[in-house]
């Protein structure tokens, strides 16, 4: 199966009100082209789950301007102060979560679980509405898990048929949600030939993988 | 001596060598130019590298290199890239030996705030709460006070980052270790009293019978 798509078409299959997982950190193994190309066809109501929203002008915050985010489920937006703004002034809904917990959600998610029991946030007011579980005389708080009907990941490199590695710390998020959601969507620095990634290096399988974003200017036409 | 100098000092001398470290963004950061010969340690990032190395070159830096604060970073030989799962993995399955973060307010149960001042800064508590809840050793750098505020108190006023009590309490002005039986005064800057520490401090403290100078 062909899964090259331009990324106009990539974007054109989301709708509004589509709840997507953007990968990266403060703008690292972010899928920049793809959230440029939300900018411009203006998607809207969009429920976001993604770490953070970038650096000024650098990843997810570009998505802010339009207002075109509905509700963000973040762990820390103290680079952006816009965000900041928009949650405070009501203008978005925005659910905080402590990170290793963000991402355990997330691959709950991708991985069939119904949850995960962590420690983390008992007794603050992250913890308030949740259920805690006590299993072997400790206590946890059950975190629920999270999916997304498309997620967008950035990729060191990606195969022909999806297979996918990352690079240093542009994994971050990346791998986690590439398992999470209905629909897949790779933009990769380098597309390569199957064979290019050793299986030992592959770190997304290509069963994960339904569209990868075809690379622009002269080189990928 | 700046404040935060003194801190940094003061904290590198924790650091044990061979030790797996998470260092916050801003003053704990600062530790490592105050590193002892013989001492040296890996750093994990939370958002994915165990062996963080100083950044390249200008312009010779990857955007796939960054540290927890978004800015370029490198890698040491040696070094290790991990997923986010694996990262908090590491923090909360107890495989992480210290952890160094700033602090806005810790009280006399020696629990943390320093993630959110409700209505003002909403920053998110990013990986904080994971790195004071599962870190093997948890110690706040932070100066002793604010605007004149005393940030060391009887009871966090400000959401709390963990109910966990943290090890240690690094400020230009002293070193305070929380114990079950409250916050025991262990060391005290050189040129400061004990009457001042006493007196920029909102919590009961308990004074050490091996009261020192502190080494900076």
């Amino acid at each position: 199966m062909h899964k090259g798509i331009s990324c106009i078409k990539a974007v054109e299959m989301i709708p509004d009100g589509a709840t997507l997982m953007i990968g990266g950190f403060m703008g690292s193994g972010t899928p920049h082209r793809i959230i440029d190309e939300l900018v411009r066809q203006g998607k809207k109501d969009l429920t976001v789950i993604s770490n953070d929203t970038g650096m000024p002008d650098y990843g997810a915050i570009k998505l802010l301007a339009g207002h075109q985010i509905k509700k963000l489920y973040a762990t820390h937006i103290g680079q952006t102060p816009e965000t900041g703004r928009q949650m405070i002034a009501g203008e978005m809904e925005v659910e905080l979560c402590p990170q290793g917990t963000f991402v355990e959600r997330i691959r709950a998610g991708g991985y069939g679980l119904g949850g995960v029991l962590t420690t983390t946030g008992l007794g603050t007011i992250v913890a308030e509405g949740k259920r805690a579980i006590e299993v072997n005389g400790k206590e946890y708080l059950l975190e629920t898990p999270l999916r997304a009907n498309f997620a967008l990941i950035a990729a060191f490199q990606c195969d022909l048929l999806g297979n996918v590695a990352y690079s240093l710390t542009g994994r971050n998020f990346n791998q986690a949600m590439a398992m999470a959601a209905d629909t897949v969507i790779v933009e990769a620095e380098h597309i390569v030939p199957v064979g290019v990634i050793p299986p030992d290096m592959v770190a997304t399988p290509f069963v994960c993988v339904d569209y990868i974003v075809e690379r622009c200017g002269i080189n990928g036409r | 001596m700046d404040a935060k100098v003194a801190i940094a000092k003061r904290v590198a001398l924790e650091l044990k060598d061979g030790e797996l470290v998470n260092l916050g963004i801003g003053l704990p950061t600062m530790i490592l130019q105050f590193l002892p010969s013989g001492i040296n340690v890996y750093l994990q990032t939370e958002n994915g590298l165990v062996g963080m190395g100083a950044a390249s070159p200008p312009g010779m830096g990857s955007p796939s290199n960054v540290d927890a604060g978004g800015r370029l970073a490198g890698a040491i030989p040696g070094a290790a890239s991990i997923d986010s799962c694996v990262s908090f993995g590491l923090i909360r399955g107890g495989h992480l030996d210290l952890s160094v973060l700033g602090g806005l307010e810790v009280d006399e149960k020696g629990q943390l705030a320093n993630w959110m001042i409700p209505g003002k800064m909403v920053p998110g508590m990013g990986g904080g709460m994971d790195l004071v809840t599962g870190a093997k050793r948890v110690i706040v750098a932070m100066t002793h006070s604010a605007k004149g505020a005393a940030k060391i108190v009887k009871k966090c006023s400000l959401p709390l980052t963990s109910i966990r009590r943290v090890n240690l309490i690094v400020t230009e002005m002293a070193v305070i270790e929380p114990t079950e039986k409250g916050l025991v005064l262990r060391e005290i800057a050189p040129g400061i009293t004990r009457e001042q520490v006493i007196a920029a401090t909102d919590a009961s403290l308990i004074i050490s019978d091996n009261l020192i100078e502190m080494p900076v």
